[in-house]
């Protein structure tokens, strides 16, 4: 006999609490990422070998900085979920995985913002 | 109480080191490499993106460093694992819809993921040093 209540049945959100999110996730990243990388490799093909000023204008474009954006954000949701299955597949000590838990999340974050940041900067005026 | 459990000889199923490579079984693994690399390399991106947004020097600087033989040697390896990568990734999305898994299929897929991330790789810094007028 199960002693799942009906509610948390009709939630299907198991153990984790997490239900299907994380696949769900790193499956619509994925999606966009094709796009999106696809535009990052033919935009350093354009800007291989530019000068700053080059650079800096080409970067400061809205239909530039946008997808660039884009490309930042749904990157690092990727690799940050992408991580956390590494992490969780190797590192068996409670105490050591949830402190690499923490750091990839850290990680991630700052090296998104700090993107974004930039683009910001140079769309802005730097 | 780690005794009391080695005590129980449960059988085990054969695991990496029984297996002869296979090649879906190797694209897999570098799947998971290439997506390990690829984290650490969006550094690269983000030192570009900082560099163009801190000034003149900095980006001369970056500009340098990725310019330099290891440099290069770097960004040649990140592009292909982001190439296949992203091939890989096609390939599981794929099977999301629950196509393309008989063995016959896998086997093709995998090796198309292989040639396919090699060609475009190639293609595109063969596009990049041409655009250059270094080929």
């Amino acid at each position: 006999m199960s002693r799942r209540t009906p509610l948390a049945k009709v939630r299907g959100l198991g153990s984790a609490r997490g239900g299907t999110h994380h696949f769900w996730m790193q499956r619509v990243t994925a999606v966009a990422n094709i796009a999106l990388v696809c535009f990052l490799i033919g935009l350093v093909l354009a800007l291989a070998g530019a000068d700053h000023a080059t650079v800096k204008r080409s970067l400061a474009r809205p239909e530039i900085a946008i997808p660039l954006l884009l490309l930042v954000l749904s990157g690092v949701v990727h690799m940050r979920l992408g991580m956390q299955t590494i992490i969780e597949d190797y590192v068996h000590s409670e105490g050591r995985k949830v402190a690499a838990l923490m750091l990839n999340s850290f990680f991630a974050i700052l090296v998104g913002i700090t993107c974004v940041f930039a683009v910001l900067k140079l769309s802005f005026g730097a | 109480m780690a005794e009391s459990k080695r005590a129980v000889e449960r059988p085990l199923s054969p695991h990496l080191s029984i297996y002869r490579p296979q090649i879906n079984m190797v694209m897999s693994i570098i799947h998971r490499l290439t997506g390990g690399a690829l984290y650490f390399g969006t550094l690269l991106l983000a030192a570009w993106l900082v560099a163009a947004a801190m000034g003149e020097q900095q980006f001369a600087l970056v500009s340098q460093i990725f310019g330099h033989p290891l440099g290069i040697l770097v960004l040649f390896g990140y592009s292909w694992a982001l190439i296949h990568h992203m091939l890989g990734g096609m390939r599981h999305l794929l099977w999301d819809t629950g196509r393309g898994l008989s063995l016959r299929a896998v086997d093709i897929l995998s090796w198309l993921t292989i040639a396919g991330s090699l060609a475009l790789t190639t293609a595109v810094w063969a596009i990049g040093l041409s655009l250059r007028g270094a080929l």
